[in-house]
């Protein structure tokens, strides 16, 4: 078997004369995670719905620890753990019911599926929720139980399909401590997200979709290279003077949020750059409220690959 | 790991029929969860005995053979009736299943896939038999004198379930085609409303107009019906047993497949 745990080959998916992928390439090393990044109707969940068994590829190929996902999708589904975007939980059923469920239908024999349930809901934070109904969950607590429910029968490959999108940032959280221990036990993750931060967080290597297409992969810092520059950050303390430095600074404007205030510009030399710009607006006598030399995020990255600025609204497909 | 996990190792038939007890379990669940439900599985039978029996009973008695009191001659209509409406429910639960999400889950899992549909469609046999026996009870309360021996009972109840399985598996149908609850809801009604009053359920069919009355004596809940109140009433049951059996079974044979064909498709895209 090789050392990659999913690999990827040419995969093409069609909606009608839609294409939703357009040939995508890339492989999972085993025990690392990879983030599948990307922005609504990438391809992401499409990707994930064809590795996981749910969705046959137009063409193209992918196996998952060496099993074909078409020609061999019983065997694929023993090895796979699959969490959705909609935390697919039974809601009538207690949280111990629906864990014992999905054991007991990954084959496993009831004394392990009762184990393992009690395993994982102590595990997941679940104990005092674990004979209450679903339906009673919050948000959060259902995707934990989600998450859990896949786990149920250890799978060494887990597909996480935007498994924080619509969580609080406590939860979120939460939930980026419990696959940072995953990966630390060994699994195999691919995880979908629309969120730069928690690629960057989690990822060992990053695969940048866009229309279907793979359009960068890498670590997250060699993806930061590939743009390479520092930037100078600039805040203002109005909307006037924002405006007055927007102008002022003309061209050299490489990205500007007129929310926070603040104007980015690329530094190709730190000290002629720098100067240039402070110079710039203290002739046009703008005042700066403070300023700071930023690496470029990821949203950098995205921005320079695409074109197109990147949209962390609304719902995936 | 705390503990080492153990997996079956049994035969692919073995398991898919483990796969779909645990499914069966799980429906069933649902329906004593589901309070609104089951109070519905509860009182509406007993609604519709009580109203038609009072509302229809002195109006229809003279078109009834002598000796035969509506109450008696309603009861297999209305039992049926509830029946093939209670079955709907099938059509419900699949339609959410597929809505919520938890199909995907379902499929991504080593699981025989069909066990999803044969769950519903059998424990909603458990909930139409509640339905029916608390309509019986109900009936024996006000008034309801069958004349069934055993045997005669054992033939209702065989053929009662035969009917609620075969038409819970169409139902499964509309609640694969359906997008919306509220879909399944209103297709169901057009399909089981026409066929179950355009039948012998509530009046003999010779006061109906010429073509309904070839329908009505002629389309399966009749026919079901029919040999359910002749058992009832200890009249000649004629071919309505085995003709009812081989409706039961054309449906079947009719929409397993196309149930099951559908749910691949619907669940592939």
């Amino acid at each position: 078997m090789s050392k990659d745990s999913v690999v990827v080959k040419n995969l093409h998916k069609s909606y009608g004369k839609v294409k939703v992928l357009k040939g995508i390439n890339f492989q999972v090393p085993k025990g690392s995670i990879l983030a599948l990044l990307g922005p609504n109707g990438a391809g992401k969940t499409t990707t994930v719905r064809i590795l996981s068994t749910l969705l046959a590829a137009d063409d193209g190929s992918a196996t998952i620890e060496g099993f074909d996902v078409t020609a061999e999708a019983d065997k694929v589904r023993n090895v796979i753990g699959l969490t959705g975007q909609a935390a697919a939980v039974d809601e009538l059923l207690t949280g111990r019911e629906n864990l014992v469920m999905m054991g007991r239908l990954y084959r496993l024999t009831k004394t392990s599926a009762n184990a393992r349930a009690d395993e994982l809901l102590q595990q997941f934070d679940l104990v005092d929720a674990a004979d209450r109904s679903a339906k009673t969950y919050s948000g959060g607590m259902r995707r934990r139980l989600d998450l859990a429910v896949s786990l149920i029968a250890v799978p060494p490959v887990i597909f996480l399909d935007e498994p924080t999108t619509g969580l609080d940032p406590r939860s979120r959280q939460g939930m980026w401590n419990i696959i940072e221990g995953l990966v630390a036990s060994g699994t195999t993750i691919l995880l979908t997200t629309q969120y730069l931060e928690e690629a960057d967080q989690l990822a060992d290597s990053i695969v940048v979709i866009d229309d279907g297409k793979v359009i960068a992969e890498g670590t997250a810092n060699e993806l930061k290279s590939k743009i390479g520059k520092d930037r100078l950050v600039l805040s203002f303390a109005s909307t006037q003077t924002f405006i007055q430095a927007t102008r002022a600074l003309g061209t050299m404007v490489y990205k500007s949020d007129d929310k926070e205030m603040t104007l980015s510009i690329l530094i190709n030399d730190t000290n002629s750059d720098v100067k240039r710009a402070l110079d710039i607006l203290a002739k046009a006598k703008v005042k700066i409220t403070s300023m700071a030399i930023n690496k470029p995020t990821l949203d950098d990255v995205f921005l320079s690959l695409t074109g197109k600025k990147k949209t962390t609204t609304g719902e995936e497909e | 790991m705390a503990a080492q996990l153990e997996f079956e190792h049994k035969s692919r038939a073995t398991l898919a029929v483990q796969d779909s007890l645990i499914m069966i379990g799980r429906s069933s669940r649902h329906i004593l969860r589901n309070i609104d439900q089951l109070l519905g599985a509860f009182f509406q039978p007993i609604m519709f005995l009580v109203l038609f029996s009072a509302v229809f009973g002195g109006a229809i008695s003279l078109a009834l053979p002598p000796g035969v009191t509506y109450l008696n001659f309603l009861m297999a209509g209305i039992i049926v009736q509830t029946v093939a409406f209670g079955s709907t429910t099938t059509a419900i639960a699949i339609c959410n299943d597929l809505k919520k999400g938890i199909v995907d889950r379902f499929r991504s899992l080593p699981m025989n896939n069909m066990a999803v549909l044969n769950g519903h469609v059998i424990s909603d046999l458990f909930r139409n038999t509640i339905s029916t026996v608390v309509m019986i009870v109900a009936g024996l309360i006000i008034g309801f004198r069958p004349k069934a021996n055993v045997i005669e009972w054992l033939m209702i109840v065989g053929i009662l379930l035969l009917f609620t399985f075969s038409f819970s598996w169409l139902m499964a149908i509309v609640g694969v085609i359906a997008k919306s609850v509220e879909a399944v809801q209103w297709l169901t009604f057009i399909i089981i409303f026409p066929l179950t009053f355009a039948s012998t359920a509530f009046v003999p069919a010779e006061g109906m107009p010429k073509y309904l009355q070839v329908f009505a004596e002629n389309q399966p809940i009749t026919i079901v019906i029919e040999a359910i109140r002749a058992l009832i009433l200890g009249s000649p049951l004629g071919n309505y047993a085995w003709l009812s059996v081989m409706w039961c079974f054309i449906i079947l044979i009719i929409a397993v497949p196309t149930s099951i064909w559908l749910f691949r498709r619907k669940v592939m895209q």
